[in-house]
């Protein structure tokens, strides 16, 4: 198996939240697979991490959870995202692509462009 | 999730919790069976070990809804209570050597609270000084503090200095109010203009006096004390306006001062204007207290500086006021709040410091059960840190039980305290300043509060360090039934008992210190004897009620035959002042025919005026000659008595004093010297006799020019009887008094014994401290020794049972168990002999005919606490001796 990285610090709720828009509700394994799955098995989702972000997450109303049934016919707790969910992954989104261009304008800049 | 469903859907929340990851476990397993061919088992496995601690995610996953550090200390409290309920024992030992050790130094600390460090209840009162003077060259070495103020200097002071806003000066005197159903004697205080300015304390009815009060040729005013006006007035508020008789003379009321208005400590029930005459001004008499109110900003130097430079004027407000200038005066003011705590902030402090140091020792015995009990504990505690427990979360458990048990001690203090309090109020004693104005403010209960935390971590940290920071493979190994404890495990009991021996060492030197002066106080002959059966009262018959001096005499001499008429009583006689009752009747040169004096260094002695029979009744004794009889006063012979010190000063015996000639000064005639009496302590045993010279009570008053009849008019009257102090003779007494005039008040009433006790109070209260607190000292060192030996012998039970296996003898083992405890308190007493050199010197000020290092002390006190020492630790080692080795070497 190859070596995976663990999740940057602080992006994992910005990853459940975009996952949770694209996909509609998911338990908690499911986020976590497709997580990992949109990586291409490049990332590890730690689960020590995981479920005290969901619980976070439910507390601060970004996401709300019911009870269900897997597609292995367990029963398992299902997170969707909420109207507040949402409008904060557009924030957050909009953060990160700013911060991402900055990031990506300093990779870009040469000596030439501060004399 | 709202705030209810955090605190009571708690389990099933859990419950859920557990269930999602139990399922995110098992969908995770499905999965890798599915996609790497594993069997379950090693699925399961591999699963489990990629995920890490189920338990931790959980509880981190909880925390998002608790309030995780409070939940955590809520959970240690719930554990430490549980464990203190399952332990009662331990928990009622803890708790009442908590609860006695702080609520003992809180009740000290709201003393030494109120009295030293509160401010005197005036305002602004640290402008407040208390003005005294020196007088280096008036020859009276036993002005111990200083010469007083007269009204001259009053006047001249108050009239042109710059430093004072205001100024005043006061004595106190016993007064006799008439008129008002019993006639009664009452505290007065004469006042001058500026005294009640000075104190800044408004009248709660009516006003204060006012420059035309203090006139001598004016109306006659009074104002009452708040008590007085209640007890006599029941509180009437048309008082003002209203007149009493206070000796014979009506006064009309002006004001009531508010409740609580105490004069420097003093209680009052009337305040009189001082009214000096200022047209016939004099030096003395140097009896007043000054007061004064230093402008903002003035210091105790300037002031001084200040007044310095006004005593040319005050000498010449008189004619030969320059022969002042001699006695060199300088004012040394000092502030009021010195003057009102006196030295007994020495015995404050010595007492604080000494319970203090018993609060030390009992949290010591405290951190020893502690630790015997971390001890026991020491496997599970070694079982949590191994599955990885924090040091800090092991700390924080153990931390939280001392915490728990010091705030619950402080709780159950407060009522220690204050039962501490209440019992010192009622017993009032006399020595301590302030007293009323002591309370369990709430200062006093922040310091339970400081001190309960305090002593909690003070306690608690030494079981949390040492169970903290031990290593677990370590402890798990070491409680295995093959080995004995190691060394290191007793180290820090060890240290306690050290320091426990060293404190106990100091308290007890200090006690030891206290009861060889209180010993060497009693054995000082005061000069009286058997003052059990001497019984003391007061009188005063004021000039208003009896203008002849002649007959003042005669009335205390016909009461002086009524008394002598009771039966059972022995002797009977009276004077102006007797000893320890803090009066001095006079002070004036005695000049010796035959001797030139140095008119630039006078010498002043101490007088007394005393009536026949007075030196029999306290059982003085007449060393040579004879005593006065009532013709040397009716006659007016020029008789004189001497003590036995001046006697033999002056003439080198008692015998050759009698029928030598002395006087006051030159232009008094010469007195014959008829007697030399034994010298007396009239100052109290911790002081110098100092030379008397007793005189007629009744004889021509020697400062004035003109011969003028002196009687003395407030005396006090002693009386030797088997019955002293019983109510039946005390009603005799009274009996006889209203015979002589009804209007006769009667005050003071007390046996010689209570003088002479009171006298001692400083002495006794510090040593009856000390000693409660050595002794505790002693016991918890004891106990102390005791614990750890037998402590260690439980854990090395079967080193024992294979040393005596192998051939130790039983005597050696015992000598190896007393051995360590003579090594510890070896410890203990070289660290608390350099403590206690130290601080003894701190009681310099209490000791009495006996040096701080005393050698006797310093040696004896070690000797019996090695000799405790060994009895602790003999009898555990003794137990152990007597250890079967096969039973030793089954057991465990």
């Amino acid at each position: 198996m190859a070596e995976k990285s663990d999740v940057p610090q602080g992006t994992l709720a910005l990853m459940v939240l975009k996952t949770l828009d694209l996909l509609g509700p998911l338990h908690g394994f499911g986020i976590a697979r497709r997580i990992e799955q949109i990586s291409g098995d490049a990332l590890a989702v730690n689960q020590g991490t995981l479920y005290p972000l969901l619980l976070k997450l439910e507390h601060e109303g970004a996401i709300a959870s019911d009870w269900g049934t897997s597609e292995n016919n367990r029963r398992a707790r299902f997170y969707r995202l909420t109207r507040a969910g949402r409008k904060q992954l557009q924030t957050e989104t909009g953060d990160w692509e700013r911060t991402a261009a900055i990031v990506a304008r300093f990779f870009a800049a040469r000596t030439e462009d501060w004399s | 999730m709202s705030w209810w469903e955090r605190v009571f859907r708690r389990r099933t929340l859990n419950d859920e919790l557990s269930e999602e990851l139990n399922g995110h476990i098992e969908e995770k397993i499905e999965q890798l069976m599915r996609l790497e061919n594993l069997s379950h088992a090693e699925a399961r496995q591999a699963v489990l070990r990629a995920f890490g601690n189920p338990g931790l995610i959980a509880t981190r996953s909880r925390e998002v809804w608790q309030w995780p550090r409070l939940e955590s200390f809520l959970a240690d409290l719930r554990l430490a209570l549980r464990r203190l309920r399952k332990s009662p024992g331990f928990a009622l030992i803890v708790l009442l050597t908590l609860a006695i050790g702080i609520g003992a130094n809180t009740a000290v600390f709201s003393v030494v609270n109120s009295v030293l460090l509160k401010p005197l209840p005036y305002p602004e009162s640290d402008r407040l000084v208390s003005l005294w003077l020196q007088a280096p060259g008036a020859g009276i070495a036993d002005f111990s503090e200083g010469l007083l103020m007269s009204p001259s200097m009053d006047l001249a002071f108050s009239e042109h200095n710059r430093s004072f806003q205001s100024m005043g000066i006061w004595s106190q005197r016993i007064a006799n109010v008439t008129g008002l159903a019993q006639p009664e004697q009452v505290q007065s205080i004469l006042v001058s203009d500026g005294v009640l300015q000075t104190l800044q304390i408004s009248p709660l009815l009516g006003r204060w006096f006012s420059q035309q009060d203090q006139d001598p040729r004016g109306a006659k005013t009074i104002i009452l004390s708040y008590g007085y006006w209640q007890r006599r007035f029941a509180g009437d508020r048309t008082v003002i306006g209203r007149s009493i008789q206070v000796d014979s003379q009506a006064r009309e009321i002006v004001g009531v001062m508010p409740r609580g208005l105490r004069v420097v400590d003093h209680d009052f029930d009337v305040f009189i204007p001082l009214a000096p005459d200022r047209t016939n001004l004099d030096g003395p008499p140097f009896g007043f207290y000054g007061i004064g109110r230093l402008k903002p900003g003035v210091t105790i130097a300037q002031a001084d500086a200040d007044i310095s430079n006004l005593l040319p004027l005050w000498m010449s407000l008189w004619p030969q006021g320059h022969y002042f200038a001699i006695w060199r005066i300088t004012p040394t003011f000092r502030p009021l709040k010195k003057q009102v705590i006196g030295q007994v902030g020495s015995v404050l402090w010595v007492v604080m410091a000494t319970v203090g140091l018993v609060m030390l020792l009992a949290s010591m015995n405290v951190a020893n059960l502690l630790l015997v009990r971390a001890d026991s504990r020491h496997q599970e505690l070694s079982i949590r840190a191994s599955l990885g427990a924090g040091r800090a979360r092991i700390a924080r458990e153990l931390l939280t039980e001392s915490l728990l048990l010091g705030l619950l001690g402080g709780a159950f203090s407060i009522v220690v305290s204050y039962g501490g309090l209440r019992l010192l109020k009622s017993l009032g004693p006399a020595e301590l300043p302030r007293l009323s104005e002591v309370a369990l403010d709430y200062r006093s209960l922040l310091f339970t509060l400081l001190l309960s935390v305090f002593s909690a971590l003070l306690f608690g940290s030494l079981p949390a360090i040492k169970h903290a920071y031990a290593r677990a493979s370590d402890a798990l190994s070491r409680s295995t039934r093959t080995m004995s404890s190691s060394r290191t495990r007793n180290r820090s009991r060890n240290v306690l008992v050290v320091a426990q021996v060293a404190m106990a060492l100091v308290l007890l030197i200090s006690s030891a210190l206290m009861i060889r002066t209180f010993l060497a106080l009693r054995a000082v002959n005061p000069g009286f004897s058997d003052p059990a059966h001497v019984q003391t009262l007061r009188t005063a018959i004021p000039t208003s009620m009896v203008p002849d001096a002649t007959m003042v005499t005669h009335i205390e001499n016909d009461l002086t035959d009524r008394i002598a008429a009771i039966p059972d009583v022995a002797a009977v006689g009276f004077a102006a002042a007797m000893p320890l009752d803090g009066i001095d009747a006079d002070w004036n040169q005695f000049q010796v025919e035959g001797k030139t004096y140095d008119v630039t260094r006078p010498q002043m002695y101490l007088f007394d005026y005393v009536s026949p029979g007075y030196f029999s009744a306290l059982g003085i004794r007449l060393v040579a000659g004879r005593d006065f009889n009532w013709t040397d006063n009716y006659g007016l012979r020029h008789k004189v008595i001497v003590s036995e010190s001046f006697a033999r000063e002056t003439w080198g015996s008692a015998a050759n004093a009698i029928g030598k000639h002395a006087h006051e000064s030159n232009r008094n005639p010469w007195d014959e010297v008829i007697g030399v009496v034994a010298d007396v302590h009239q100052h109290g045993v911790d002081e110098k006799a100092p030379a008397i010279i007793y005189w007629p009570v009744l004889m021509y008053i020697p400062y004035i020019e003109k011969p003028t009849l002196g009687a003395e008019r407030g005396v006090t009257f002693v009386i030797r009887t088997r019955r002293a102090g019983t109510e039946t003779f005390l009603s005799q007494v009274r009996q006889a008094v209203n015979a002589i005039n009804p209007n006769l008040p009667i005050a003071g009433v007390r046996t010689m014994q209570e003088v002479y006790s009171q006298s001692l109070a400083r002495q006794s209260f510090t040593l009856v401290m000390l000693g409660i607190a050595g002794s505790m000292a002693l016991a918890l060192g004891i106990i102390g020794i005791y614990g750890v030996i037998a402590y260690a012998i439980v854990q090395r039970t079967r080193e024992i049972g294979i040393r005596m296996a192998l051939g130790a003898p039983r005597s050696g083992v015992k000598w190896m168990f007393v051995r360590s405890a003579l090594t510890l308190a070896g410890a203990g007493i070289a660290i608390g002999l350099l403590a206690a050199a130290g601080l003894v010197q701190l009681m310099k000020t209490i000791l009495f005919g006996i040096r701080p290092l005393d050698p006797v002390t310093f040696t004896a006190v070690p000797v019996i606490l090695v000799a405790a020492a060994a009895f602790a630790s003999y009898l555990p080692a003794a137990r152990a001796a007597a250890v079967n080795p096969v039973d030793a070497l089954k057991t465990e």
